[in-house]
């Protein structure tokens, strides 16, 4: 079966949907709630060092290592994004990509996350005595994709998701509300960097090497461009944008289109995200999605609603 | 009468200017009192300091016979506050509908499980709040309007989604900075009856107006704030029959409007 499908490109699909995951976790945390990160990969990374740490070190098992990895991003990330109770945007952003930096260093000095080498031989999980890997890691991925989707979702849709719009657009007018901001705001870090560290779980198991290398500056900016592009506070934008900018470099490689030298991909990718997010402000400033289609699916969904509650009042 | 509000000898001081300087006023329950006085006599940081927005530099806020001074200003609104802003601060790419759902936060309370779950109660609850919000909507004129970006709405329905959003969550204390400011008279005579129609719920309210015709026939009484100090707190007549408050504070070219409207 495996042998059909080219496994490289299996493996573009993990990772694609490995980065949404991250995306949409920083969407909810930048998006909707309003507070800029510029440390998301750090999330990434201690979901990462979570579940390896866990398996490697310990031999805990692989199910049990990734749900722990992501219960303990969550609090962690409640607990690094106490500044943003403190501090003015701006500040926010220097603070989270300094926090990103101290973690990253972290990972790369201490003795559990196996220092500069990093770790090697993390476990593929297991169901039934059959290991998970290539196609079935795949569908492993999609689930929690989906999962995540529909989390955020329900999340978003709800009186907590009106509440952190609320924070995003006007701090004083949700107190006025009776809104907890100072709540409000650090569940939106937990819950963003649990999705982070979900992926980043997902992501150690599947490459089963990991090194702090990978969790660094490059990536979260990298994520917040994909996030900025699809358009921020937008499910369907960061599933948009991350696919755009992490499926365009890749389509270079799998057509071997020699335009430029392979070996210095990475850095053109990171150009051309450079480029895309100076233009996106410039141009399109609520992402490639606009205000226009917006304003229509955001029609149809109250009408949906009045509907739904004439229905209901009717049944009752 | 019950007094539901008890404002005692709060100073506020930005710098070296006293915004507001020793103002004691009380509201008793189902009051319509109007707060009025030059620009810049302290009206609005005077709502400030009640909503917990900026903490007073002396004095002290008994609300329900409870002390509120020193609580954040969403623990005060759980209180049963509600407001609106001088400066319409609506979500302004958001639906009329949702910017009044958001003022239903503090009487729902779906949390996060029970949200991702969509679990009955919450669907109830979400019903019950656009329910509820379409009928408040259609309580201050703007049956209909729900799915309007609120941004595009004109400035006088703009201030009547923000005071729907007040609304909303049937608070015991409505402050209304400003409502009519930017409207002209047929819309005045309309917020005035929307004021009314408000109070005769049961709703007390303490509202900030320079439309002095219309505070001396909305109000039961009228405070006078300048300089940041009260120097008048009377029933309607008795202030605008005061002189010194006439002259002084409301100002002179107010003077004529005033006394020809008390002539008619
Ligand atoms: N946050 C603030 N910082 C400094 N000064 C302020 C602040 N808010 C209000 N003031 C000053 O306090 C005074 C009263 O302002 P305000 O309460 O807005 O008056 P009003 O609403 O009666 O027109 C003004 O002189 C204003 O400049
Ligand atoms: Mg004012």
């Amino acid at each position: 079966m495996d042998s059909f499908i080219n496994p490289y490109y299996i493996d573009i699909i993990v990772f694609l949907f490995i980065y949404i995951i991250l995306g949409l976790g920083l969407n909810l945390i930048t998006g909707y709630a309003g507070q800029v990160s510029l440390g998301h990969a750090a999330f990434y990374g201690i979901g990462a060092y979570t579940s390896a740490i866990l398996t490697v070190k310990f031999g805990v098992n692989t199910w049990l290592a990734i749900f722990l990895a992501i219960v303990i991003t969550f609090i962690l990330s409640a607990i690094l994004g106490l500044p943003s109770l403190r501090v003015s945007e701006d500040f926010l952003a220097i603070t989270t990509l300094g926090l990103g930096l101290i973690i990253q260093s972290i990972f790369k000095n201490a003795e559990i996350t196996g220092g500069a080498y990093g770790l090697d031989m993390i476990p593929a999980p297991s169901l039934f005595g059959l290991e998970i890997i290539d196609l079935s890691y795949l569908g492993l991925v999609l689930v929690m994709l989906l999962l995540a989707i529909f989390i955020m979702k329900r999340m978003t849709q709800s009186r907590i998701g009106r509440a952190w719009m609320t924070i995003h657009e006007d701090e004083t007018v949700a107190q006025s509300m009776g809104i907890n901001t100072t709540y409000y705001k650090v569940l939106a870090f937990a819950i963003g960097g649990a999705f982070a560290g979900a992926a980043g779980a997902l992501f150690a198991h599947k490459v089963s090497y990991i090194s702090a290398d990978s969790f660094g500056f490059t990536l979260s900016a990298t994520i917040l461009s994909m996030v900025v592009l699809g358009g921020l506070g937008k499910i369907r934008g960061t599933i948009l944008g991350v696919s755009l900018l992490y499926l365009l470099p890749e389509l270079f490689r799998v057509f071997d289109i020699q335009l430029f030298d392979m070996k210095y991909l990475d850095l053109y990718k990171m150009m051309l995200y450079g480029m895309i997010m100076v233009l996106v402000m410039r141009y399109r400033p609520k992402g490639i999605f606009g205000n226009t289609s917006l304003k229509k699916r955001k029609k149809n969904r109250s009408s949906a609603k009045k509907k739904e509650l004439r229905d209901g009042e009717i049944i009752a | 009468m019950r007094s539901l509000l008890k404002i005692e000898g709060i100073t506020k001081i930005f710098g070296g200017l006293t915004a507001v300087n020793d103002v004691s006023l009380t509201a008793n329950q189902g009051e319509i009192i109007g707060l009025i006085g030059p620009n810049g006599a302290g009206k609005t940081t005077f709502f400030n300091i009640l909503t917990g927005i900026y903490k007073p530099n002396a004095g002290r806020i008994l609300f329900e016979d409870q002390l509120i001074s020193g609580m954040k200003p969403f623990q005060i609104a759980n209180q049963g506050f509600s407001r609106t802003f001088q400066n319409i601060r609506l979500l302004k790419e958001k639906s009329v509908l949702e910017n009044v759902q958001v003022g239903m936060f503090r009487k729902t309370k779906a949390g996060l499980w029970a949200s991702i779950l969509a679990l009955s109660s919450v669907k109830k609850e979400e019903q019950e709040t656009i329910r509820k919000s379409l009928e408040i909507l259609s309580l201050v004129g703007l049956d209909g309007m729900d799915e309007e970006i609120s941004g595009s709405l004109s400035y006088g329905n703009q201030r009547r989604v923000e005071i729907a959003r007040a609304l909303v969550s049937e608070p015991k204390l409505l402050l209304l900075d400003e409502p009519t400011a930017g409207m002209n008279a047929e819309e005045v005579e309309e917020m005035s009856a929307l004021i009314r129609k408000i109070n005769a719920n049961g709703t007390t309210v303490i509202l900030i107006e320079h439309n002095v015709a219309m505070v001396v026939d909305l109000c039961d009484r009228l405070a006078v704030l300048d300089h940041g100090v009260k120097i008048a707190d009377a029933n309607p007549d008795e202030v605008i029959a005061n002189p010194a408050v006439i002259e002084a504070y409301i100002g002179k070219d107010q003077v004529e409007e005033v006394s020809s409207f008390v002539e008619n």
